[in-house]
């Protein structure tokens, strides 16, 4: 009998519980990546160029959007930092921070079509190897050309060339991938 | 002396006084469960030497009994023998029932060959306890492919769901102990969460025909059966330790049976296992080291008339998922398949590191049943379930601490079962069914759901018949309703809403607007027929033929529904399809089975037309800011399969035997006229084994396992620019690796040890060449080679 009377009153909960739903709470999503900004400030004086690739739905259907501020100019160094964003919170929400903490699991990779320029790394994580937040980039003679900013995480910093800033080597999780097309004049 | 011999003389005379030996015991002896007669009983008056046997009616008369209490020793072939104490005073008329029952009996027999099978016209395979202890260190859908027709889907070597005959995930059934398996089921890189060693067998049920289990089982039922109870006073128990050499793990099960005469039993199972990194032939997999720890308790009384089972089991299961394998866009997935090897190579460890699954499953069950006399056998059962899973993926700072999937899944299932056998040549079995389950998913890992909160009740009713239509020819046949509903609570990203086209199709869903997301409440109900109709025709002694035909209807799972995101370990977008109807499967089977002292046969063939079958696949790219993603989308289409699956074994003489488990399946996207993705290759196991009793009863097997390319796959593969290199290259995730041939052996002894213990002593090595190759069916193909070659030793005590 009291078997019968566990059934029953199990019965009764379970569709008693089945009344009482609240609403989920939404995520807050954290660490999610909406932007990456580029700044490039010509050295001796000139026109700061920004890039920028913002997807402000994260892993929605709508595709990140690309936007360059100006051209470079030929033969001339550009102070490089880079800046991830979550652009979702207010304010913003500065991931590079987080970036920074951890170099050693992070870096940038600048790689070019067409050899416009080139990039130095010119920070360094606690091994002393770099992270690529802050760079130098010099242009060289005009044209365009794609630049591709990629932030790896995880990356295999000591493997052949990834100090250097070569990703071919660099293996680990891309968290961030952005095309620039440049022109220099 | 004299006096002696005075007292004996008067004691003989008082006796001869008081005990009057005319009485007469008329008595009819029935079967306890239908009531019929049962002749050529032998009933003995206990320490006497009267006796009587019954006649064709079941009576039988014993005279000249003298009064007091007697003990009468009924007993028959088949039947337990029982013992009645009776008064005589005057003649004695009475009926004496005998527990005379088959599946009583076939139950004890089920470690030997006999199988009770739960659908006469449809092919079932038993697993023995002898063959489950070979994989005492592996997992379920290891063990399973000893069955010809059945194979896995993998994600890695620690995760390997079983598929019969192509079917997967939530198209089987999983019955633990009588209690249905909720362990998220529906995710191809959740494996089932069991611990093979808690079981004294598992069978397996090919096609939806088993409808007292459910209408959706298109592939088919997994039973897993624990030690059933004898009744005698016992205390017996074995441990099986075991150690291998890939992966350097360990692994220790013991299992302890406490039995009663009265009918009360125990069974206490414990089981761990480690295992640290993995090795393919020629390098380390990374982090595909796992942990298992399992604990169960089966308890309960149980008589022929009536029995109670309290059942009670707990595992937790660590696994690492292999590091190369967690990758971000397209271009990752492009390097990775370009890459021979995989990226992540490290040294030997034990740690488990991101990305992880952490899963831990509770089952508590209560049953009861009683026999009632000339109707049959009413079972009441109660379980209660929990599934927590946690994923950990490769995260920043703090946040790698914090499981990026947190799933928490509550399943109360009541179910009423009556079985109708007191009728010879007709068995009925009815039930009715009562579930509840609600998902949870904890908003505080950061991350998006991939599968929303949802509540969900299912109603089921079925009836199966059973009819002896002669010697030769068994019929049955089943109808089940299920009814299905779904109260779900998900937020939509709104872009992603209005690209799906729901805005129009279902705006009254959105309960709030939060601007870039929309809560919904999408509310879903299932009807889902399913009806069986077979037969089993006995040609010979020795040969007979199943037929039948199935129709099961399966509705959609929370995941094909509602999946929304990103999945690292398979770089991909998975999304879920709120239209989705139910599948409907239309399978007629035939198998032909061959039984001898000698050798063993079963042809199991079967076509399977499959309306609105369910499944993922490719379905362009998308941006985000980590790079492109593959889209992969459930839809539906209609499919037919067709496959056989043969198994042979065969004794050549006392020492020698040989055994062949072949099988191959053709499936068909019929509305696209393509192949349908996923579905295993043929495949064949020949074995060879010698046995001689007189080593220790030695025994050693040599098995080769020749699996074929799948070379009927869908293309999807697709162009794709690659800002890294600036070029666009032809990303193939479609074709599937090519053939491997692997060999094993397998080697055992026995030894006594003490007077009540034995040692069985195993060397099994896996992939003995070392073979490098990778499998179809395993997820993680496009990363890293399959396991390489593995001794493994295993010494197991049973006291």
């Amino acid at each position: 009998m009291k078997k019968y009377i566990f059934l029953f009153s199990s019965l009764v909960i379970m569709s008693l519980t089945s009344c009482s739903s609240e609403d989920p709470e939404i995520v807050n999503e954290e660490e999610l990546i909406t932007t990456l900004r580029v700044t490039l400030t010509p050295q001796g004086g000139g026109n700061v160029v920004t890039l920028q690739l913002q997807d402000l739905d994260g892993d929605g259907p709508n595709a990140p959007i690309t936007t360059v501020s100006g051209p470079l100019q030929a033969n001339k160094t550009y102070t490089g930092v880079t800046q991830v964003l979550n652009e979702t919170e207010s304010p913003a929400e500065n991931i590079t921070l987080e970036v920074e903490e951890e170099g050693d699991e992070h870096q940038f990779f600048y790689t070019f079509s067409n050899s416009i320029a080139t990039v130095t790394y010119s920070d360094q994580d606690k091994n002393g190897r770099p992270v690529g937040i802050n760079f130098n980039l010099t242009t060289t003679s005009a044209g365009i050309g794609n630049l591709t900013v990629v932030l790896r995480h995880e990356p295999n910093k000591t493997a052949a060339g990834v100090m250097a800033g070569n990703i071919t080597n660099a293996g680990g999780e891309t968290d961030v991938e952005a095309t620039f097309n440049l022109t220099v004049n | 002396m004299k006096k002696i011999l005075v007292v004996f003389f008067c004691m003989n005379v008082f006796w001869a006084f008081s005990q009057k030996c005319t009485y007469n015991i008329q008595g009819t002896i029935l079967d306890f469960h239908d009531g019929t007669a049962i002749d050529n009983a032998t009933i003995l008056i206990k320490n006497t030497n009267k006796f009587a046997i019954s006649d064709s009616k079941g009576n039988f008369t014993i005279s000249n009994v003298c009064n007091g209490k007697i003990t009468l020793v009924i007993s028959h072939i088949g039947c337990k023998t029982s013992e009645k104490t009776i008064k005589i005073d005057g003649n004695y008329t009475g009926k004496f029932l005998l527990e005379h029952h088959s599946e009583e009996l076939e139950e004890v027999t089920l470690k030997g060959k006999i199988v009770v099978k739960k659908v006469a016209s449809l092919s079932e395979t038993v697993l023995s306890k002898k063959m489950l202890e070979n994989y005492s260190a592996a997992s379920l859908g290891d063990a399973l492919k000893e069955i010809a027709g059945v194979s896995s889907i993998n994600t890695g070597n620690a995760i390997v769901k079983p598929m019969i005959n192509g079917m997967h995930s939530s198209r089987i059934i999983v019955m633990n102990n009588g209690v249905r398996l909720q362990d998220q089921e529906w995710g191809i890189e959740h494996a089932p969460n069991i611990d093979l060693n808690s079981s004294e067998s598992v069978s397996v049920i090919k096609g939806a025909g088993a409808l007292a289990f459910g209408s959706d089982a298109i592939g088919g039922v997994v039973i897993l059966n624990p030690k059933n109870p004898i009744r005698k006073d016992s205390l017996f128990g074995s441990t099986i330790a075991g150690f291998q050499t890939n992966g350097n793990a360990y692994n220790m099960a013991t299992s302890l049976h406490k039995t009663y005469k009265n009918g009360y039993f125990i069974d206490a199972n414990a089981t761990h296992k480690r295992f640290g990194d993995f090795r393919a032939p020629h390098y380390f997999l990374t982090n595909t080291g796992s942990k298992s720890t399992a604990f169960s308790l089966n308890g309960g009384y149980k008589t022929f008339e009536t029995g109670w089972n309290i059942f009670v089991s707990s595992i937790a299961n660590e696994i690492g998922i292999l590091g190369a394998s967690h990758i971000g866009g397209i271009q990752d997935l492009v390097n990775a398949l370009n890459r021979q090897e995989p990226l992540i190579q490290n040294e030997f460890s034990y740690t488990i590191d991101n990305p992880k699954q952490d899963v831990t499953h509770f089952i508590a069950k209560a049953s009861y049943f009683k026999r009632f006399r000339n109707i049959g056998k009413l079972t009441l059962q109660y379980d209660f379930q929990e599934n927590q899973r946690f994923e950990y993926d490769r995260r920043i700072g703090d946040n790698r601490f914090i499981p990026a999937v947190d799933l928490n899944l509550q399943t109360h299932t009541a179910t009423a079962d009556f079985l109708f056998d007191a009728k010879n040549s007709w068995t009925f079995q009815s039930g009715a069914l009562f579930r509840f389950q609600e998902n949870v998913a904890n908003p505080a890992t950061g991350v998006r759901r991939l599968i929303p909160d949802y509540q969900k009740t299912d109603v089921g009713v079925y009836t199966t018949i059973k009819h002896e239509f002669s010697e030769n020819w068994l019929f049955d046949a089943g109808l089940r309703y299920d009814f299905n509903f779904y109260g779900v609570k998900k937020f939509y990203q709104t872009s992603r809403w209005n690209a799906l086209g729901y805005d129009v199709l279902f705006p009254e869903l959105v309960i709030q607007d939060l601007g870039t997301q929309l809560l919904t409440n999408p509310e879903l109900s299932f009807h889902n027929f399913a009806f069986s109709l077979g037969a089993k025709r006995t040609l010979s002694d020795e040969n007979s033929l199943l037929f039948n035909y199935t129709m099961a209807t399966r509705p959609p799972n929370i995941a094909e529904l509602f999946s929304d995101g990103l999945h690292h370990s398979a770089a991909r977008i998975e999304l879920g399809l709120l239209t989705l109807n139910s599948e409907k499967s239309n399978r007629f089977s035939m198998s032909f089975l061959k039984e001898n002292s000698s050798s063993k046969w079963q042809i199991d063939t079967y076509v399977n037309a499959i309306q609105d079958y369910i499944f993922i696949a490719p379905n362009g790219t998308e941006q985000t800011i980590r790079g492109a993603f593959p889209k992969w989308e459930y839809r539906q289409t209609d499919a037919l399969l067709f496959g056989f699956d043969i198994n042979i074994q065969k004794e050549f003489s006392e020492n020698w035997g040989y055994s062949l488990n072949t099988s191959y399946i053709y499936a068909q996207d019929t509305e696209n006229k393509m192949p349908i993705i996923d579905m295993p290759p043929f495949q064949m196991r020949n074995s060879i084994s010698y046995n001689n009793n007189d080593w220790h009863g030695f025994s050693s097997t040599l098995i080769s396992e020749f699996v074929g390319r799948q070379n009927r796959f869908p293309d999807f593969n697709f162009n794709q620019f690659i800002a890294e290199t600036n070029t666009t290259v032809l990303v193939d995730i479609s074709t599937p690796p090519n053939a491997y041939h692997l060999f094993h052996i397998n080697n055992t002894m026995n030894f006594d040890w003490g007077k009540h213990s034995k040692i069985q002593v195993s060397l099994n090595i896996n992939n003995l060449l070392n073979t490098s190759y990778r499998n179809y069916l395993n997820r993680l193909r496009f990363f890293a080679d399959d396991l390489g070659r593995n001794f493994q030793l295993q010494i197991k005590i049973n006291y």
